[in-house]
């Protein structure tokens, strides 16, 4: 299958078996991710990383995946030191850092940066996160993680707790999750529940879901737990926003009636979510989540720039 | 007693089948203010329709729509047609019609959207539906809700 040039904006790019195609990579990248291999696949290109808004995963595992890979990377990760300042658009950096690299990788606090840049650029984008939009890279380490610590995503039980209202990456992680035959339980309180449409689109989908406030009725049978964090700018009262985060709170005794192989993962950073208890059990899976950021990341450059092992 | 509210025009446009209740919006698109036209503009609000039981028709005479127009009255009453009248006869007929896409002619009602940000881009969007219109910001990927309030 041919993603060169390909842009990765929305994790609906993909289609079934891109995904598997990537994450199979993702596989094979595994003893390089670590460090047990070397590679220079990749090298002489150089890839422009562009945060314009503060994220230490992300940036970290696309440089750490690039410099794996043996390519070059340049970067901008503070706005106060460009040309922005200045009032330069978007689509005027983008056509210059296209310029100066094969690669474009973009962190951008408004929705639809990726999609303005990928129109722009004709070197391949990658959206690390725009505002409230996509962040289809995370859905890939998701996907990859489940994959890799159960065998298979088909008829996994995923319970996704949480702020699912407002968190889309969650959104895009319900659709990737129902390609794949996942069946899904939400997990939130009433006002930070999934959105209608986005329960109807993933039931279109032929997904198989139940909707919940309370996490008790569901954990024992949950093969995954995905936690996200409930934002505490959501709540006008501080009083109700300590109570339901303390409701949603996973320690080991929310986990008591838990499977014994359920996996606990978290997209990072974690406030309260998950109490630090937890760390230490089997079911952890959240710092091996972050990991998975680099063979995949790694997968992905290589797909886009051509690169093979 | 003549049976005729409104009479017909030489030379203009007949804007019919309008969604009941949209008369005024198309006006909006049009432009129509009392300080910018010389010629007779009718509405009809509320008029018996044997295709949908009611609709809105809009008469403008001496003047002919351009497509960007007709694109725009296409979002709010999809089922509307256009009759060019040329001295008294019905000159051109059509209906409008709505591409997949649709560019320039509304703004994203997302305020953090990358379009409503001074970058050198039209708004556009996927029509996901025609009834109900349902257009998707192809850059952010948000829904809009209210198409008329957003028109550019």
């Amino acid at each position: 299958m041919n993603f060169q040039n390909m842009d990765v904006v929305s994790i609906r790019d993909f289609n079934r078996e891109q995904i598997e195609e990537t994450l199979e990579l993702s596989r094979e990248m595994l003893p390089y991710a670590r460090g047990e291999k070397v590679t220079r696949m990749l090298e002489g290109k150089i890839l422009g990383n562009l945060f314009f808004e503060p994220s230490t995963r992300t940036r970290l595992s696309f440089e750490s995946a690039a410099n794996r890979l043996g390519a070059k990377v340049i970067d901008v990760s503070q706005i106060s030191t460009t040309s922005i300042t200045k009032g330069e658009t978007l689509a005027d950096t983008i056509r210059m850092v296209e310029a100066y690299s094969d690669l474009i990788v973009l962190r951008h606090p408004h929705e639809g940066a990726a999609r303005l840049a990928a129109h722009f650029s004709s070197k391949p984008v990658i959206n690390a996160g725009d505002g409230a939009g996509s962040h289809p890279t995370q859905t890939l380490l998701d996907l990859f993680t489940i994959q890799q610590e159960k065998g298979s995503i088909d008829g996994m039980n995923v319970v996704i707790l949480g702020d699912l209202k407002y968190g889309r990456t969650v959104h895009s992680l319900a659709e990737a999750l129902t390609l794949f035959g996942a069946k899904l339980t939400f997990v939130a309180p009433e006002a930070l529940q999934m959105p209608i449409e986005t329960v109807k689109h993933v039931e279109n989908m032929g997904g198989n879901i139940t909707c919940t406030n309370c996490i008790d009725d569901v954990i024992s049978d949950a093969d995954v737990l995905y936690v996200t964090r409930i934002q505490r700018e959501r709540f006008p009262d501080p009083a109700e926003y300590e109570k339901v985060a303390g409701m949603y709170r996973i320690d080991i005794d929310a986990l008591r009636e838990a499977k014994k192989d359920l996996i606990v993962m978290h997209p990072l950073p974690r406030i309260d979510e998950i109490a630090p208890e937890v760390d230490f059990t089997p079911h952890a899976r959240y710092f091996q989540q972050a990991f998975n950021g680099i063979p995949v990341r790694m997968a992905l450059l290589t797909l886009l720039l051509g690169g093979s092992l | 007693m003549r049976d005729i509210k409104v009479t017909p025009i030489r030379n203009g446009t007949v804007i019919d089948h309008i969604t009941c209740g949209q008369a005024l919006n198309v006006l909006r698109i049009l432009g129509v203010n009392e300080n910018n036209i010389d010629s007779t503009v009718s509405v009809l609000m509320h008029v018996p329709s044997k295709k949908t039981q009611w609709k809105d028709v809009v008469k403008v005479e001496d003047r002919e729509l351009d497509p960007k127009t007709v694109d725009k009255i296409a979002l709010i009453s999809p089922n509307a047609t256009i009759d060019i009248i040329r001295d008294y006869n019905v000159a051109e007929k059509h209906r409008v019609v709505l591409a997949p896409r649709v560019k320039g002619l509304v703004r994203c009602g997302n305020p953090n959207c990358i379009t409503n940000k001074r970058e050198p881009v039209e708004p556009e969007f996927a029509v996901d539906n025609q009834s109900p219109m349902v257009l998707r910001c192809i850059y952010c990927d948000r829904i809009q809700n209210n198409i008329t309030d957003h028109l550019i």
